[in-house]
């Protein structure tokens, strides 16, 4: 087990990279706890799988280096890392039976059989394949192979990390709330580093201490689940995480107040001086309140029921807007929309602003 | 739906009834004539049984023929088979250097079995082969026309050069279908070399290993032209093989009683061995699929 330190690290598929484009990876510096339970969170070929396999050695970055604790790995290969990678689709050694798949990284590391065969039992009842230990893994469905997938990244005790590459996106939704409870005991038990790569956020929120959000090749935000509602230190971390995503606005910001399209004043929570950029203030739709006067005019276009809430579509000044408002709440004589000033945040091209005070501190 | 009948119909499978009767048929019973008759010529024929099938099995020479004919082609699967695993194992998996390997490789495979006997006739040649005439000047006591040692020698590197590329092309074909995924889990499973070959490559390849096998065992049983071209079958019977031992006895000697009835013969185990490999190979291929997929 070992703190993960990725130093300048960048990596492109071209030989000779000119421009940020050609980066699939962009430069990032970032330290992973030991023992932390990450979420890689991005949309697709936003460079997750990119950079989880440079953790593993199955890819050379083209700059910066790699450290597990103090030793630098960057140069070495997969098998001398000790780490452990599962798949976003099964890989299972077909010739074997599922008892020898479990055991296979046990027996290539040379442990005693007496050890393997505990371990193997322990993982199956994990996994809740005891009964088909036995069995050829040829022809077993797609759910059993991604199970002894899974059983076989987690087998070895001793490894640096376990990474999750998507890995159940073939599982069924049973399944895999199951799966993902398994995997936060074994965190919990164990405590490996633990990075597990997707694009669903619930999966992302519910499973990671920590999630990391990738956008274009960039880590854009690390943080827990809850700065990664409150405060996303990017547009795109606003837009990925919520249901739906957070509401922006183009603005003019000076101090305490930001002056929208039209003239309309909004109320800040801090002092931010003058920004100067593309600038936008952001608002989550469960931050915005319905109200009968003060506030901005509101057009309702829409209005959907969505279990617990509904959500109401609409737009403010031309831009588009949305609110969550409670179950039941009428909204006929509620003409305009107001936001709590401490949770709306700046954007100056897409990047979040930090308030004076909040800098302070 | 009402159906039409009309005989006439029958005239349209007579074209390949035709072709299959000359191809096919008519020689095939042609020669099974010639094994129960015995002939001296004018086309009169006289029936004489099972005595050819007796002379033949009997036949010390045949024996012989055999002998050396299940020699050369367990030889020859035992260096083409691991070679050509070999040689895929090792070729590049893409990009130009693989494209301009799979056409030297498939090079041997183009050229007419006469010409390979005749450029390995003239290679191996002491007096004006580059290989013998090497060999000579190394030191190397080497003369295919009068060792058997070296004629064999000879007609097995033959066969080895010209046919391996067609077993290692097979299994190649048979690890592009691999996906990346595999080697990579095996890497994180910290797989030895051996291992990642015994459990991912070696399963991936079989069936097109099975395949290799028989074509190779059934082309090298019916070998005839190659070594024909370079030792005629010599020095003395060493290296006469079925096939030429069987052109030798109807062609030759004329005597086509007994060629007829070894033909038949050779013609029963071939096929037998055929249909046992056959059965094998889809006996595998169902118990790979015993367990339905579900997906």
């Amino acid at each position: 087990m070992a703190q993960i330190t990725l130093r300048n690290l960048a990596h492109s598929y071209y030989p000779n990279p000119q421009t940020d484009r050609d980066y699939a990876l962009k430069e990032m510096d970032h330290v992973w706890q030991d023992g932390g339970a990450y979420a890689l969170l991005g949309s697709s070929g936003c460079g997750k799988t990119t950079l989880l396999n440079i953790i593993s050695g199955l890819l050379k970055p083209s700059h910066g280096r790699v450290l597990f604790g103090d030793t630098d790995v960057t140069e070495q290969p997969t098998a001398a890392r000790n780490i452990a990678q599962v798949f976003q689709f099964p890989v299972v050694y077909d010739t074997m039976s599922v008892r020898d798949n479990l055991a296979f990284p046990l027996r290539n590391r040379g442990m005693d059989a007496a050890y393997i065969k505990a371990r193997v039992d322990q993982i199956a009842a994990m996994i809740g394949m005891e009964d088909m230990l036995a069995r050829k893994a040829q022809g077993l469905t797609a759910d059993a192979k991604q199970k002894i997938s899974l059983g076989r990244g987690m087998v070895r005790e001793d490894v640096n990390a376990i990474l999750f590459d998507e890995p159940l996106t073939v599982i069924d939704p049973h399944m895999k709330w199951e799966l993902r409870t398994q995997l936060k005991r074994l965190h919990r038990e164990f405590g490996h580093t633990m990075i597990y790569v997707t694009h669903d956020q619930t999966e992302a929120l519910t499973f990671a201490d920590r999630v990391v959000v990738m956008y274009e090749g960039r880590v854009v935000q690390m943080g827990t689940p809850e700065e990664l509602f409150e405060k996303p230190g990017h547009t795109f971390v606003g837009y990925f995480i919520g249901s739906p995503g957070m509401n922006f606005l183009p603005a003019q910001v000076q101090g305490r107040r930001a002056l929208l399209a039209g003239g309309a004043a909004v109320e800040l929570g801090g002092d931010y001086g003058a920004v100067s950029g593309q600038v936008q203030i952001g608002i989550r739709p469960e931050h915005a309140t319905l109200v009968a006067d003060g506030g901005l005019p509101f057009d309702v276009t829409r209005v959907e029921d969505v279990g617990r809430h509904r959500l109401v579509r609409g737009s403010v000044l031309g831009q588009p807007l949305n609110v969550v408002i409670p179950e039941g709440m009428a909204i006929d004589g509620l003409p305009r929309v107001a936001f709590a000033p401490d949770r709306v945040n700046v954007y100056a091209d897409d990047w979040r602003v930090a308030p004076a005070a909040e800098e302070a501190a | 739906m009402e159906k039409t009948w009309n005989n006439k119909a029958w005239f349209l499978v007579l074209p390949v009834l035709v072709v299959v009767a000359f191809s096919a048929v008519i020689p095939l019973m042609t020669v099974v004539n010639y094994a129960f008759n015995d002939t001296f010529g004018n086309n009169q024929f006289f029936w004489a049984g099972l005595e050819w099938f007796d002379e033949m099995v009997h036949s010390e020479r045949l024996h012989e023929a055999l002998g050396r004919q299940v020699l050369f082609s367990a030889i020859i699967l035992a260096i083409e088979v691991p070679l050509g695993i070999f040689v895929a194992l090792n070729m590049p998996k893409k990009g130009f250097w693989s494209s301009l390997v799979l056409v030297l490789m498939a090079l041997p495979l183009l050229i007419p079995f006469n010409v390979v006997g005749t450029i390995w006739q003239i290679f191996g040649r002491v007096d004006i082969g580059l290989l013998g005439g090497a060999l000579a000047a190394l030191g190397v006591d080497y003369n295919y026309t009068s060792d058997p040692l070296d004629a064999w020698v000879t007609v097995i590197v033959m066969d080895v050069w010209h046919w391996t590329s067609l077993v290692a092309l097979l299994c190649y074909a048979g690890l592009q279908s691999i996906p990346q995924a595999y080697y990579q889990a095996a890497r994180i499973d910290q797989a030895s070399r051996w291992a990642v070959f015994r459990h991912i490559e070696l399963p991936k390849m079989k069936g097109v290993l099975l395949i290799a096998v028989l074509l190779r065992f059934m082309d090298s049983f019916m070998i005839y032209t190659e070594p024909f071209v370079v030792t005629g079958g010599g020095p003395g019977n060493s290296t006469t093989f079925l096939s030429i031992d069987l052109v030798k006895m109807a062609v030759g000697q004329f005597d086509l009683g007994p060629a007829a009835a070894f033909s038949l013969m050779y013609f029963v185990v071939i096929m037998l061995v055929s249909w046992v490999f056959y059965t094998v190979m889809s006996n595998m291929d169902r118990a790979g699929s015993d367990i339905p997929e579900e997906l």
